[in-house]
């Protein structure tokens, strides 16, 4: 129920804007996301953006399971 | 980084479940429950569940719209769809929840005017679409969903749009949370935070789980590294650290969370007590329009509240949404009771513990 999709912005209009997720385009409100910028990877739910993904946040916590689960098998 | 194959990596999954094995041997069995159906969904999709050593279990909360929404609220909605010249426009998900006398899909086959749709504004387009019909859309979903349906209520009244309501059955998962722990039915070692929820409502909203119940909670997103990631972080927490909230959904989640969204919600919508399937009233634990948006309030405009109304005879999802059973200790799981013909909610929604449960029967 509370799914929601991570899908790349490509177009902006005022309070709605336009996403894809393997190649498909949808159009989304961004009524609850209006710091939205072209090429954030949005999660939308029930057709709304509800949180713009933090691509730093992103990179680091894929680096540190790398190195809590190399770190486990390694000793 | 947005791909969900970084999250779904099979060498880092085995990293992390080694872990967990690491941190948990020769300790007491810990038992942790993930709040969210869409965790429960993800943890069956991914088998993770026979992937854990034995002593570190994972259960079901009530946490999934669908399965708490009780019997009497179900009655109300194909009460409203009985109505002449009304429409009910819902999430897919509601079709098939039995209430005392059937579902809105058994409503529909009967000749009401029910419609699935993907979002509130599709709803909303019906009504535009539609000027002579009344259309209802129905308010089910936790904190995720209510700033979604609130805007399409701020969109109606910005339009002018009359003939678009909304029956308000949403609910809100802290107060559920802590109905759960209060009952003092289940022993748990810790929570996994739903990742969405959270996404809207903030990582802190949990603050009360260590400082109330001396519970560590991770909040976690729906991938295989996010969950697992969130069970090491709960382990390592009860291996010695204080409890804590743990945000292992960094890139979605923050402390505060979505400060537009949870604006729109408190201007649509105040606090209302609820009847949860399963947990029973819950003070405070609903959300109802607010007069000044009285117009939109389906209730209201159609005169209809929900009923408290018994479950179906034999199920035990109440239980299964406590933590207190697991789904195959239901007397009626995998016989009378399947995904094709269920007796319970639980057993409906692809989030629901029973329906997780029997896809993993059927895998093994």
């Amino acid at each position: 129920m509370c799914l929601a999709v991570p899908t790349m912005l490509t177009e902006k209009r005022e309070d709605h804007g336009t996403v894809e997720l393997a190649g498909v385009s949808r159009e989304v409100s961004l009524l609850l996301v209006p710091e939205a910028q072209v090429g954030d990877y949005l999660l939308v739910h029930a057709g709304y953006g509800i949180a713009v993904l933090d691509q730093g946040e992103a990179q680091r916590t894929l680096s540190l399971l790398n190195e809590i689960a190399s770190a486990s098998l390694d000793t | 980084m947005s791909g969900a194959s970084s999250y779904r990596n099979p060498p880092v999954v085995a990293g992390l479940l080694d872990r967990v094995r690491r941190l948990a041997v020769g300790r007491a069995p810990l038992r942790f429950m993930e709040f969210c159906g869409g965790h429960t969904h993800a943890i069956a999709e991914y088998g993770l569940r026979s992937l854990l050593p034995d002593n570190v279990r994972l259960s079901s909360g009530p946490g999934c719209p669908v399965c708490v929404t009780a019997s009497g609220e179900v009655d109300a909605a194909i009460a409203l769809a009985a109505r002449p010249g009304v429409t009910v426009a819902t999430f897919g998900d509601m079709m098939r929840v039995p209430g005392t006398a059937g579902s809105l899909s058994d409503a529909r086959a009967s000749g009401a005017d029910v419609r699935v749709v993907y979002s509130p504004r599709d709803a909303l387009e019906i009504a535009r679409a539609c000027p002579a019909a009344e259309v209802v859309f129905l308010g089910v979903g936790f904190e995720t969903t209510a700033p979604v349906v609130a805007a399409a209520v701020l969109e109606a009244e910005a339009s002018g749009v009359s003939n678009f309501s909304v029956l308000s059955l949403h609910k809100l998962t802290p107060p559920a949370m802590r109905a759960v722990l209060d009952a003092g039915e289940v022993r748990l070692d810790g929570i996994i935070g739903p990742g969405h929820v959270s996404a809207v409502l903030g990582s802190e909203a949990w603050g009360f789980l260590p400082r109330d119940y001396r519970l560590g909670c991770a909040v976690a997103g729906f991938e295989p590294t996010d969950v697992v990631s969130a069970v090491v972080a709960l382990v390592e927490m009860v291996a010695g650290e204080e409890p804590a909230v743990v945000n292992a959904y960094g890139r979605a989640v923050t402390a505060a969370g979505n400060r537009v969204a949870l604006q729109m919600l408190e201007q649509v919508f105040a606090p209302a007590d609820r009847e949860w399937r399963g947990l029973g009233f819950v003070p405070n634990s609903g959300l109802q329009l607010r007069p000044e948006y009285a117009d939109w309030d389906a209730g209201l405009r159609f005169d209809i509240r929900p009923y408290s109304a018994p479950e179906p005879p034999g199920c035990r999802c109440g239980e299964v949404l406590r933590g207190v059973i697991e789904p195959r200790q239901c007397p009626l799981f995998g016989r009378a009771c399947s995904p094709a013909s269920p007796v319970g909610p639980c057993m409906v929604s692809s989030e629901g513990a029973c329906a997780a449960h029997y896809s993993e029967a059927e895998e093994q």
